[in-house]
């Protein structure tokens, strides 16, 4: 019997190649071999069904980290879990639950999946690539099967035979943008296949290369960025050198002569807050940085406005502001009369009312080392049992509450020390609300003579601090594009419809010109059917055939068809 | 920055209560236009031929047996070369086969006068509450999607106007139970749970990508609310045409006014592609302002890290529905799953949760 279906009507030809057909995954393995095995396993890698589960499996995987604390955002906090949770706390972080995204488990997930990814888009591309460049397939014998099917009937002694009939049909398919072949002029049953939209697989392949392209400009990221932070109070200068950061954090590939020595200063850091509503009175509405900068030692200076959401960029680095807070300006005279401490103490605000608290710690006072510990209150109140408490964020009543110690501060035995939190185990408490001298309460410009002749201690003033992230991130240009180009690929796969056509065309005994032609979606394809009313438009306007004429879509299509069944009949047999 | 004006809060907060009556009524309305016809299915079923001559019932199962059967065949389609799944993209069936509607959704002619009322109550309701959005956004001198309570009185009505425009093209009023109930839910939750006097911005949010980002996750969600809704009719229409395949009584004759599971699929899958790339989107214009805000586009933030889940999901789905065997119920069950993430985002993770996204402006 003569194959009677070139193609299956439903589009369900092979796409992914014929090699695949065979080793289709219902197969029992058969006895391989080392070379088989792999063979095998790669097929398993790169099939659909695989590049799903993978994707589902990374979707999975990535959800403890919302779940637990993580490493790389919040140390303090997985500390505290692990501290919390003794018992499941070190298991969970041998399963790297506190670092998932840079775990083994996760990294194997993603980078099989693009194993997979790259083992499929390569062949899909070498497949696409010679479909791009290959006549559309042979017209099938019975168009009627297709999805899309429709006569036209030139009338006799339009002059129109089939010959120019097929012409004329391959040149409005080509005014279409389809790319045309005509076939078998030299006979009675002329035809012209057609087929449009293959930038529909071209931007599936796009969109697959460029998620590689996105992991390979994050990679990139990691080896030859850098990120640090330093805390800046208004009137001191940064300068971009390794001592000048508080942390560092460089990439793989990272060395010091990356470093462009710019500087900058902070000026001032304004902050607004609503005034203007009682619902959210006292919420911040502004931070307002000014800087002073300078591309380098001995560069003509420039002033900048840093502010959230709006990032200075300079020396190839950008500077975010990310924090702020106030810093008591102290100073600490020890026993002997000499000024032991002097300058800005930088607090960690732990409200909306910025109550914060200050740790100060005095190694060079004589002849006991002074620490502090307490709070610095922006607008003090004192509540019903004499205990100060903030109540705005503003400065309008100012106050520091410290406890002193003497004693030991335990930095000189090479133990790394937070300098934010005072160890008074090895120190004595000589002001306190649980000893007689009582805390130390201080508005701006007041002094405190230490008990035990200790010293003194004065409230000088307030400036406040801006908590900088300095970033340099070459990859991140990167990143966008091949996001762009994903975008586009994606779009363009999503949106765009793959679609054959072929026109076949006949002359009837009766002098009539007869033309049936169907239509055939690759994939999903809704808008199909408007193709097909576009096309019979266009037919019947060509040859100025009524459209009233002919049936619609192969409903009263019998007449035309039978004929042509006929020509059909006589020719094959 | 511009003063906030109380009134116009007042207002608002008092149209959008209204525009929650209006949804009420409309999805009462739409309840019984599903209630009424199924009651009239079962009267036309009690005339139909089959069922005049006495034992007619094995005969009408026979019939639709026949017709399952055609549809089933229609399933077995999802196979294609290699594991490669495949949909047929030609049509099911144009018209209505007495067991399902036909998959054009095209309105038909027969007039569903409670189900046009439910339709003109909700337009009222949409433009009320339309209204009463433009009147926070004009209270606060700036977009209205700024904390949970404005995320979800805009993110209704967003979903309410997409589902209306939907409507303009399709006639998916079998939807309006189910979406307008989830527009309801929203501005109930808004009103009980995320209620937040009117007020600026904390400078976090102060960009203009939180136009860009946030207007464009709260319509892709809206997208994803209604294909939601229209895979859960899927499994169920899945479900009630296999039994019936089989030759058993049809339990649901409300269904009839649902199109195919097939039909449903693939028009979720075509609205689901658009969402995508709306989410995309959202995925990167969120990079794009945590570069900004952060210094950096990507930090797996607990947001970040479910916006990535959401976005994979999603992919899953999209995958699915080109392999073998994972067309049909199970893309439809990844559809629900990535809904349910985006509800989990927006809910549990805005809310309890903390990370830098922390401005849900709840409790405080
Ligand atoms: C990083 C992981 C991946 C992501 C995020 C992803 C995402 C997507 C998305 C969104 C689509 C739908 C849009 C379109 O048709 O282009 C798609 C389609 C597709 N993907 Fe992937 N994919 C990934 C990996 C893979 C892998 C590993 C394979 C091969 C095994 C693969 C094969 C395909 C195929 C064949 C289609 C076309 C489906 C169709 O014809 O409708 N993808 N992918």
């Amino acid at each position: 019997m003569k194959e009677t279906v070139v193609e299956d009507p439903k589009g369900t030809e092979p796409r992914a190649g014929a090699k695949g057909r065979k080793a289709g995954g219902d197969i029992a393995v058969p006895q391989l071999g080392l070379v088989g095995m792999l063979r095998w396993a790669w097929r398993q890698l790169t099939s659909m069904r695989t590049a799903l589960l993978l994707l589902l499996l990374l979707a999975v995987a990535a959800v403890p980290g919302s779940l637990f604390p993580q490493r790389s955002s919040a140390p303090s906090e997985v500390t505290q879990y692990l501290k919390d949770n003794p018992a499941s706390g070190p298991v969970m972080d041998w399963f790297k639950l506190f670092d998932v995204y840079s775990s083994p488990w996760f990294a194997a997930i993603y980078l099989l999946l693009f194993t997979s990814l790259i083992g499929c888009v390569l062949p899909r591309a070498k497949i696409h690539w010679k479909a791009m460049r290959s006549a559309p397939p042979r017209t099938p014998k019975r168009l009627s099967r297709l999805a899309e099917y429709g006569t036209v009937t030139i009338p006799a002694g339009s002059g129109i035979d089939a010959a120019t009939a097929v012409k004329d049909a391959a040149a409005i398919l080509k005014s279409r943008r389809y790319r045309v072949d005509l076939r078998d002029l030299d006979t009675d049953r002329p035809s012209v296949g057609a087929e449009i939209g293959f930038m529909k697989e071209v931007g599936n392949l796009l969109f697959h290369t460029a998620m590689i392209g996105v992991l390979a400009a994050i990679a990139f990221s990691g080896l030859f960025g850098y990120s640090g932070q330093r805390v800046l109070v208004e009137g001191e200068t940064f300068v971009n050198t390794l001592t000048s950061y508080d942390t560092f954090t460089p990439g793989a590939n990272f060395s010091d002569d990356r470093l462009v020595p710019y500087s900058a200063q902070l000026d001032r850091l304004v902050v607004k807050y609503d005034r203007s509503t009682e619902a959210h009175y006292g919420q911040p509405l502004d931070f307002n940085a000014t800087l002073t900068v300078k591309d380098g030692p001995g560069a003509e200076a420039e002033t900048k406005t840093l502010k959230v959401n709006e990032p200075v960029s300079i020396g190839g680095t950008n500077m975010y502001l990310v924090g702020n807070g106030y810093a008591p300006v102290v100073t600490v005279k020890d026993g002997d009369g000499n000024i032991a401490f002097q300058g800005p103490v930088i607090t960690i605000p732990t409200d909306g009312a910025y109550t914060s608290l200050m740790v100060i710690k005095v190694p060079d006072a004589q002849p006991n080392q002074l620490g502090f510990v307490g709070f610095f209150l922006p607008t003090a109140l004192i509540d019903d049992k004499g205990v100060a408490f903030g109540s705005d964020p503003d400065p309008f009543n100012p106050q520091l509450n410290l406890n002193a110690y003497t004693g030991d501060l335990g930095l000189d035995n090479g133990v790394p020390r937070n300098v934010y939190t005072l160890d008074t185990s090895a120190m004595k408490e000589i002001n306190s609300r649980n000893v007689d001298a009582g805390g130390i309460v201080l508005a701006p410009g007041q002094s405190y003579t230490l008990p035990g002749n200790n010293g003194t201690i004065s409230f000088d003033g307030i400036k406040r601090f801006a908590a900088l992230d300095i970033r340099h991130d070459p990859g991140q240009g990167m990143v966008l594009v091949f996001a762009l180009l994903a975008l586009a690929g994606l779009m363009a796969s999503l949106f765009l419809n793959r679609r054959r056509v072929w026109i076949r065309t006949g002359n009837h005994p009766d002098g009539r010109t007869m033309v049936e032609f169907g239509l055939l979606a690759r994939g999903e394809d809704h808008r199909l059917a408007g193709e097909y009313d576009a096309l019979n438009k266009a037919l019947h306007a060509k040859w100025l055939v009524p459209m009233e004429a002919d049936g619609q879509n192969g409903e009263q299509t019998s007449t035309t068809d039978s004929a042509l069944g006929v020509t059909a009949a006589s020719k094959d047999q | 920055m511009s003063e906030i004006n109380e009134g116009f809060a007042l207002l608002s907060e008092q149209l959008m209560l209204v525009a929650g009556m209006a949804y009420a009524v409309a999805v009462c309305a739409y309840v019984w236009d599903l209630v009424t016809f199924s009651s009239a299915v079962k009267k036309g079923l009690a005339t139909a031929p089959g069922t005049a001559q006495q034992g007619g019932s094995p005969e009408n199962g026979a019939v639709l047996a026949g017709v399952g059967a055609r549809s089933a065949a229609g399933q077995d389609l999802g196979v294609g070369p290699q594991d490669r799944g495949v949909r047929p993209s030609s049509k099911t069936h144009e018209g209505s086969d007495g067991v399902t509607a036909g998959d054009s959704m095209r309105y038909g002619k027969e007039k569903r006068v409670v189900a046009r009322v439910a339709v003109a109550l909700t337009v009222v309701a949409a433009v009320v509450q339309g209204i009463a959005v433009v009147l926070r956004g004009l209270a606060a001198g700036r977009v209205p999607w700024g904390n949970m309570y404005e995320f979800c009185t805009t993110g209704s009505f967003a979903v309410a106007v997409v589902f209306l425009l939907v409507l303009t093209r399709r006639d998916l009023r079998f939807l309006g139970t189910f979406v307008i109930g989830l527009v309801l839910v929203m501005i109930v939750a808004a009103h009980v749970s995320f209620w937040t006097p009117v007020g600026h911005l904390v400078p976090a949010l102060q960009s203009y990508w939180l136009i860009i980002h946030v207007s464009i996750a709260v319509l892709s969600s809206a997208f994803f609310t209604i294909t939601f809704a229209m895979s859960v009719l899927q499994l169920f229409q899945a479900r009630r045409e296999a039994s019936i395949a089989l030759g058993k009584p049809d339990k649901a004759p409300v269904m009839r006014l649902v199109p195919n599971a097939l039909s449903l699929e693939n028009l979720s899958y075509r609205i689901n592609g658009i969402a995508f790339v709306g989410w995309t989107l959202t995925l990167m214009f969120g990079s794009i302002w945590a570069e900004k805000a952060w210094g950096r586009f990507w930090g797996w933030d607990t947001k970040e890290v479910w916006t990535f889940v959401i976005w994979v999901v999603y992919a899953g789905y999209l995958h699915a529905r080109a392999t073998k065997g994972w067309t049909g119920t199970r893309a439809a069950w990844l559809s629900i799953v990535g809904y349910l993430c985006v509800v989990f985002n927006f809910t549990i993770v805005n809310v309890y949760f903390s990370g830098l996204h922390s401005y849900a402006g709840v409790g405080g």
